[in-house]
């Protein structure tokens, strides 16, 4: 309806200007011009933005505070009870208070998560290969290496205090539903040591070099192996990036009984969605698709614009040289535009 | 055979051969055009150009592109948007014209249609620019199929399928068309041809000939005038260019047309840099997958109005079911324009705001229109489904006493 009345507006808008143009004796051509601008104006904005804005709802822009807000209004918005999900964050806002220890931190770490997760930056070396441990676990399980700098403290907290709930995918695995996640909640640990092994884990990541590029690249080849580094870690367990010759580490069809559905290639993502939609997407993906089985990951605000920024350097990768050349050729026209104009000129001086 | 002197020059040579002075003069220098005519009348010359830029830029993507399920997308994709040198370049311009050959296309038909420029002679010139049109919209479906995204399979898959309600040989007829029992393969190859060879063919013929009409009514102007020819030209020959009513095709008209185009150009490169979303629909971006139906499956822009057409009539009307009933209405749309010249039976040739009647049926198809299009994209729900089948009644509506109409402003025009 909105459509019409911008469109009775828009009537209205043309019969004044119309009628305030002959009024000040606007050149005729003028007048059929401006008339010609705002009908297509219109219709591009209805058949664009305003179709876009009816066919895809407005949702929560991204928030990378990660302290359970947006969860807890979410059920409140859906009407259910959110009693459960406030108390946990709450819960994860007070263990984050406290201050970790790396060195105790490592003792942990090795105790509790080396027996499924490798952190080789650490030496702590995969027990299997990437298919033998979809098969036993469902899913590869992420080498860590990188975890304490890509993922967000209060996120990883929550994490290791509960895996589904800081990952915003009960509706997958509901307590005493037919799904087991692989990585349990874990009950015996305390606040402090949790804080520790997140501490331990923010450390190594601290210390692990930038990756290796081949001498003289250039400023896009540096960052784009550094954001590389990022989506691998943070997507590519289970998405394949067929553009950049990255596989997922999990097996198509152990990732297809483990999630349900085989997860996408990421290669045109950044056309298909682009920039906006990936970020909200990405921070939670419930948000823009309910219901969908691909977790929260977490990632800080700077390890997600390295994930979006990959996949512009590896969807996009003529986008630089794009940018480049259109000022080159919009000045050129203009120009050819400019002595297109003085010589009708001329010609035409005799006609009148 | 003739007698050939030796040539002094190169000019004279060709000339001995291809009668190049005459030529010229006919075609070019001594060809007339009204001089009182406005920008629009550059939309023709500005068709041509887009054509030219869809043809050249067609040409490389064609160097690059795999006409096959598994190879399209990738080939679009990857090789031509991000290894070969400017394929992105390529794609866009061939992309972008491809929308924007339809926004000057309805520029110009609609300028025809509200100076009058169809009818008293001009008949064959409506006629042969309608078939450009059908070549257009063929072409414009069958391109759009090629690079084998999402919206590249969907809507071959609804556009076929609306064949299917023809009766009796409904579904022989999808079949044969798809060249399968599902949008497949078969499929892509043979719009892949249609699109690469018959239709270009079809309207560089069909360019031709629509200039050929234009020669002996001439085009019209701004105020539907009728004068003579002969003695205007007179005038402009005697040097007389001032008083003349006339121009020459060249140097005159082209030196504006081109202007025009350098202006246009301008847009148009802004639109292949910064915004071709429009074009390039983000939904064309996931590869084709027959499993997965994407949330909403709406053509191009230019086809929405017919497509609303087609889907504005969702229920049942006195024993005919809205699915047939919006086949018909869409038949009817995309057959109606052809016959505008008679059904329109006012003699006046004259702007439409000088006509006391066909002013509002002008203004009222346009608004029409739009709301048409805009409607067409949205989801034909709620009130948006009462929209379409209002707005698609009016086009009916229009159309059917358009005949009527024009005849009450006949007599108002002096009984004639
Ligand atoms: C891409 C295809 C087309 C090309 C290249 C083309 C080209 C031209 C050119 C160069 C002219 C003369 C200059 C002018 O008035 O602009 C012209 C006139 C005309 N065209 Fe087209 N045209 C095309 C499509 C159409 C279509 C779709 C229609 C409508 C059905 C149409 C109807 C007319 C009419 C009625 C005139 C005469 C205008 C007048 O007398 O003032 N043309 N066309």
């Amino acid at each position: 309806m909105f459509a019409l009345y911008v469109g009775v507006a828009v009537a209205i808008l043309l019969i004044v200007l119309n009628i305030v143009l002959s009024k000040i004796s606007f050149p005729k051509e003028g007048r059929i011009l401006a008339i010609i601008i705002v009908l297509v104006g219109y219709i591009y904005w209805g058949f664009e933005p305003f179709a876009h804005h009816e066919m895809h709802p407005h949702v929560e822009e991204a928030s990378f505070a990660f302290d359970g807000k947006q969860d807890v209004a979410a059920l409140e918005h859906e009407g259910k009870d959110a009693t459960e999900t406030k108390a946990f964050w709450a819960s994860v806002l007070k263990t984050a208070e406290h201050k970790g220890d790396a060195v105790a931190g490592k003792t942990l770490f090795t105790a509790n998560c080396t027996a499924c997760h490798s952190m080789k930056s650490e030496g702590f070396a995969e027990l299997m290969s990437d298919a033998d441990a979809a098969a036993s676990y469902g899913v590869t399980p992420p080498d860590l290496s990188l975890a304490g700098k890509i993922y967000d403290r209060n996120f990883l907290i929550a994490f290791i205090a509960n895996p589904v709930k800081a990952m915003h995918i009960e509706h997958k695995y509901s307590a005493g539903g037919e799904k087991v996640f692989p990585m349990p909640a874990s009950d015996s640990l305390q606040p402090q040591e949790i804080v520790s092994i997140v501490a331990y884990m923010v450390e190594a990541a601290s210390k692990v070099p930038a990756p290796k590029v081949k001498e003289g690249a250039s400023e896009f080849e540096i960052s784009k192996a550094a954001n590389k580094e990022v989506f691998e870690t943070a997507c590519g367990r289970c998405h394949a990036m067929g553009y950049a010759g990255i596989q997922a580490r999990t097996p198509a069809d152990a990732m297809s009984k483990y999630i349900g559905a085989t997860p996408p290639d990421l290669s045109q993502y950044i056309r298909s969605r682009g920039d906006h939609y990936l970020h909200n997407f990405i921070n939670d993906p419930q948000r823009k698709l309910h219901g969908t089985g691909m977790p929260r990951v977490g990632l800080n605000e700077k390890a997600q614009e390295q994930v979006v920024e990959y996949m512009t350097q590896v969807g996009d990768s003529k986008k630089d040289e794009r940018e480049a050349l259109g000022p080159k050729v919009l000045i050129y026209l203009a120009i050819l535009a400019l002595f297109s104009f003085l010589w009708k000129r001329k010609i035409w001086k005799d006609l009148h | 055979m003739a007698e050939f002197e030796k040539a002094n020059s190169i000019g004279e040579w060709f000339d001995q051969r291809l009668n190049v002075k005459a030529f010229t003069k006919v075609m070019m220098t001594e060809y007339w055009i009204p001089k009182n005519i406005n920008f629009l009348w550059a939309m023709g010359a500005l068709l041509v150009m887009l054509f030219k830029l869809l043809l050249i830029t067609g040409i490389f993507l064609l160097m690059y592109y795999k006409p096959d399920v598994n190879l399209a997308f990738d080939s679009v994709n990857y090789t031509i948007m991000q290894e070969v040198g400017y394929g992105w370049l390529f794609r866009n311009i061939h992309g972008v014209g491809a929308s924007v050959v339809f926004l000057i296309i309805y520029i110009h038909m609609f300028t025809a249609i509200y100076y009058g420029s169809y009818k008293k002679g001009r008949e064959m010139i409506w006629l042969s620019g309608m078939l450009l049109f059908v070549l257009f919209s063929a072409e414009g479906f069958s391109g759009y199929m090629l690079p084998w995204g999402q919206m590249s399979y969907w809507a071959a898959y609804v556009i076929t399928e609306i064949f299917g309600g023809i009766p009796f040989i409904g579904d022989e007829l999808v079949v044969w068309i798809r060249g399968n029992f599902y949008v497949a393969d078969a499929t892509l190859t043979r719009f892949f041809m249609l699109h690469v060879l018959l239709i270009p063919i079809a309207i560089i013929g069909a360019i031709a000939f629509h200039f050929y009409t234009l020669r002996f009514p001439h085009v019209n102007n701004e105020e539907g005038e009728f004068f003579d020819y002969h003695a205007e030209s007179k005038k402009y020959l005697a040097g007389d260019k001032a008083h003349s009513k006339v121009i020459a095709f060249w140097p005159d008209f082209l030196s504006k047309d081109i202007m025009v185009i350098a202006l246009f150009m301008v847009f148009f490169f802004y639109l292949v840099f910064y915004n071709n979303g429009f074009a390039m629909d983000p939904v064309n971006f996931d590869k084709a997958d027959s499993m997965k139906t994407p949330a909403h499956i709406y053509p191009e822009w230019y086809f929405l109005w017919s497509y609303e057409v087609l889907r504005g009539f969702f229920f049942e009307i006195g024993g005919i079911s809205g699915k047939d009933l919006g086949l018909m209405a869409f038949g009817f749309a995309q057959g109606i324009f052809l016959v505008l010249p008679w059904l329109d039976r006012s003699p006046m040739v004259k702007p439409a705001n000088q006509r006391p009647v066909f002013k509002y049926w002008f203004w009222l198809l346009m608004a029409d229109l739009f709301v048409l299009t805009i409607f067409g994209k949205l989801p034909p729900t709620g009130i948006n489904a009462w929209v379409g089948f209002f707005s698609s009644i009016t086009f009916l509506g229009l159309f059917i006493s358009l005949p009527f109409l024009s005849k009450i402003e006949a007599k108002m025009a002096g009984g004639k």
